[in-house]
């Protein structure tokens, strides 16, 4: 009934105003008892009026009939898991859940979040190289030297090793939130081997096969060419006198809950995804070890973090990486992807002084603020949230996955004290942040659509000219009601990220681009075999009465 | 190509193979078992798991339904149906980059439809989980077929499945080798290997044991033949060596191993063959083995491992 009320009324083009005509699939979306009542929601505004980026999706999916999205739904299912996108959870291949209604931002939204992007992963580069290099940052007295030693993945083996094309950051991930303002803060950054990106290009991949419809409404920014733009960083990355450099994908291997991305990535780019065992070196050259012999490595982008990566300098008992990597690197005959040491930089401690890093390197205030930060480390800041840790949420700094998150308001007295007592026992180990109400965006529970929390993670590629930011990211999502955690590993589903083209935009220019033929194409008709039965035999065939 | 790659897709080849095979096997014994009632269900089912080289528990009786269990479903036997489906499957998705995203998608949902095909199969009898193994197999080498470069990889893949039919179609005969000359179970050996219509527009239709065996083992022409595997494995194996530049013999063991077995074959005479079948048949069991072994000792050095415990830093 809905349905062909909103066909025939003309809904599609005046949005709804109201919470009573949003559509029975809507149904107590705006609840003001839910809860996290007053955090941002991406597709309604204050007065529940549709906001411009998802009016067209709106107008698409309210007049829909619950059981043909329940239908899109288990299609998407069941695309994830005979194509084996999963990932592992303690041991068990689980496809990474895919909810069927996309996230929005508009041209306007996603150009300010590139800036922001840009700038940072900028100031984050001229900080490794100056960490790894002088330190002249330290010497200039604008961070404590303890800052950086006390780091966990600040690496001295690392020291002096400069990349040939002067690129750390060949991949970054950077994490942002949405406020109750609606505002982009960011809540980390991921440095070492930021995973996701896969998702990200299936997801989209399997939405276009479901959802033809919505794609065909929409000017969506594409996400396929991330590969093109990876591969061309990583042979940027080689040492000059690599003619044509020979990268690999080093991965854990398939037990690994990332692999499906590993293999993917290696498959786009067209180059072996490898494992520790693929690989040795001798007199500090890197080889792998192939059908025909030997054959020189010069660019590894490794999936394996540093202490897995070099039994000789890190892990001895590691069994994923290979002995005297490092070595080769610093002698300049492998280039490590990203490289060695760059946790430094995404320690959650360093993280809080990111302001004073844009400023310092850049001369620019940045583009896109911290979520507010309490640092224990510092007397004043600690005693305050040891007095309101029943209001913060209290990370670990070298956590990651969301695990060792307390969240304050939701743990009960006893979890407190045994965490006031580990802060004190070692408050460079923790920070405290408010709670952050994430932004909320509708999302296919049951059988109707309601709020649930997401955020999300571009992906930057430096590819030593410039920074690539593929439009869009990983959009996560919180499935559970209520829940803040949107972690695949704390219950988290995933979304399609879509940017909207601008009007004027570089699709325009390559829509424009002539194809590679001008005039129209004719070609005769297929060629048939000959007639095998006239049909004046069939008839007499069957007019013979036989013996 | 990578060391470990090649390896995964030789062992592809052989997985798919022995699903494929051991799903024709079972499918003819379990139909015999079915038909004749003048078998022993027991001592027929303990027989053909001696052939695919299956323990048996001592203990219980074996009848169709045990047998089917065991052979077919059972995942913790290595041999077993379902087990040669997921190594497959397992060996597929370490070397994703090396073989098509259509070949994984048909060994994953077969993978992934294993539990169902299983239980309907338990209702509507093992037959119908045997077809489905069959042709799933069948889908995957049109597709290995159509979307492999024939490269290095191509060859190994083929390499391991015709290793594997040489091994396959011994132990269909094995596990024949008892029947009378004249028993309607080569009937079934034959449609088992697909080859009933070639063989009797061969031999126009007469039907003996001496000429099944002869068809299976030496044909030139039909690809289930031992002689056509042991060929085909041969020629991946020349193509292979990129500098055959050896002047005697065979350069590699393998290549010697399979050439030796192939003319042994090829120059025998036709009506020798059904004398001292059995040992023929071991031997050339024999031959696979150590082919196997050469072939992963040319191509597939895996490093042994180093422990850096306590490693000096300089």
């Amino acid at each position: 009934m809905t349905r062909s009320r909103a066909r025939t009324s003309g809904l599609r083009r005046t949005p709804a105003r109201a919470v009573a005509r949003l559509g029975e699939l809507f149904d107590g979306y705006l609840d003001p008892a839910r809860p996290h009542a007053d955090a941002y929601d991406e597709m309604f505004g204050e007065d529940s009026s549709v906001r411009s980026a998802y009016r067209a999706l709106y107008d698409s999916i309210a007049p829909s009939q619950v059981a043909e999205l329940t239908a899109r739904s288990e299609a998407l299912d069941r695309a994830f898991v005979d194509q084996g996108i999963t990932f592992s959870l303690s041991g068990q291949e689980r496809p990474f859940p895919l909810d069927l209604i996309p996230r929005v931002l508009t041209a306007a939204e996603w150009s300010k979040l590139e800036r922001g992007i840009v700038q940072r992963v900028r100031a984050l580069e001229l900080f490794l190289a100056d960490i790894y290099g002088d330190a002249q940052i330290v010497r200039d007295g604008v961070l404590p030297r303890r800052l950086i030693t006390s780091c966990e993945h600040f690496h001295r083996e690392a020291t002096l090793l400069k990349p040939p094309n002067g690129v750390r950051l060949h991949v970054s991930g950077v994490d942002l939130v949405r406020d109750e303002s609606g505002t982009f803060r960011v809540l980390e950054d991921n440095l070492r081997c930021p995973s996701g990106v896969s998702y990200v290009m299936e997801n989209r991949r399997t939405m276009a096969r479901v959802f033809p419809d919505l794609f065909a409404r929409h000017r969506v920014r594409s996400v396929g060419d991330y590969a093109v733009h990876l591969l061309r960083a990583l042979r940027n990355a080689a040492a000059p006198n690599a003619a044509d450099p020979n990268v690999v994908v080093l991965t854990p291997g398939v037990a690994n809950s990332a692999y499906f991305e590993h293999s993917l990535l290696a498959r786009q780019m067209g180059v072996e995804l490898v494992e520790g065992r693929d690989l040795f070196c001798r007199d500090n050259v890197v080889y792998l070890r192939t059908t025909e012999g030997e054959r020189q490595v010069d660019v590894i982008y490794r999936r394996i973090d540093d202490d897995f990566l070099d039994p000789v300098h890190f892990r001895p008992d590691s069994v994923l990486g290979v002995a005297g990597l490092l070595n080769a690197a610093r002698a300049g005959n492998v280039v490590i992807a990203n490289a060695v040491g760059n946790g430094v930089a995404d320690d959650k401690l360093v993280y809080t002084y990111l302001p004073e890093i844009v400023q310092y390197y850049l001369g620019e205030k940045p583009l896109l603020p911290n979520v507010d930060t309490f640092r224990c480390w510092l007397p004043e800041e600690r005693a305050h949230v040891l007095d309101h840790l029943d209001e913060l949420v209290v990370k670990p700094v070298e956590g990651s996955g969301g695990y060792g998150i307390v969240f304050g308001p939701q743990a009960s007295t006893r979890e407190l004290n045994a965490l006031r007592r580990t802060i004190r026992a070692n408050p460079r180990g923790w920070i405290a942040q408010p709670v952050v109400q994430l932004s909320t965006v509708p999302t296919k529970v049951g059988d109707r659509l309601a709020p649930r929390h997401v955020d999300l993670r571009p992906f930057a590629v430096n590819d030593g000219n410039s920074i690539f930011v593929l439009p869009g990211g990983l959009t996560r999502v919180a499935l559970p009601e209520g829940s803040l955690i949107v972690n695949s590993s704390q219950g988290g589903g995933s979304k399609d990220t879509w940017v909207l083209a601008a009007r004027s935009s570089t699709v325009d220019r390559e829509l424009a681009e002539p194809g590679l033929a001008t005039s129209a194409v004719e070609s005769p008709a297929a060629e048939q075999g000959p007639e095998l039965t006239t049909s004046q035999q069939q008839q007499q065939q069957q007019q013979e009465k036989g013996a | 190509m990578l060391a470990r790659n090649a390896e995964s897709l030789y062992w592809i080849g052989r997985y798919v193979e022995r699903a494929d095979d051991t799903a024709r096997i079972l499918d003819v014994s379990v139909h015999q078992l079915l038909e004749d009632a003048t078998v022993d269900p027991d001592a027929t089912s303990r027989q053909l798991l001696a052939v695919l080289g299956i323990d048996a528990p001592g203990d219980a009786s074996f009848d169709v339904w045990s047998l089917t269990e065991l052979v077919a479903y059972s995942s913790d036997h290595a041999g077993s149906i379902v087990a040669s489906i997921n190594s497959a499957r397992e060996n597929t998705r370490g070397a994703r980059e090396v073989v098509s995203t259509e070949m994984w998608e048909c060994l994953n949902a077969m993978y992934n439809a294993v539990r169902e095909r299983q239980a309907y199969a338990r209702v509507m009898g093992p037959h119908a989980f045997f077809a489905f193994v069959e042709e799933r197999a069948a889908m995957f080498a049109g597709l290995a077929d159509s979307t492999m470069s024939r490269d290095d990889g191509w060859r190994f893949l083929v390499l391991g499945r015709s290793v594997e039919r040489v091994d396959m179609i011994v132990r269909l005969l094995l596990s024949r080798v008892a029947d009378k000359a004249s028993s309607p179970g080569w009937v079934t050996v034959l449609r088992s290997a697909g080859a009933h219509d070639t063989y009797l527009r061969t031999y126009r239709g007469a039907m003996d044991a001496s000429r099944v065996v002869q068809f299976l083992l030496l044909d030139r022409l039909f690809p289930r033949s031992v002689f056509h595997a042991l060929r085909q494995a041969e020629a991946c194996l020349e193509q292979l060596d990129h500098q055959p530049t050896v002047r005697v013999g065979a350069r590699a063991e393998a290549l010697r191993l399979l050439g030796r077995a192939r003319s042994d074959l090829e120059f025998l005479r036709p009506h020798d063959l059904l004398d001292d079948l059995p040992r023929r048949l071991k031997a050339l069991q024999a031959t696979v083995r150590d082919v196997g072994e050469a072939v992963s000792k040319q191509y597939f050095h895996t490093a042994p491992w180093v422990a850096w415990t306590n490693a000096e830093v300089v």
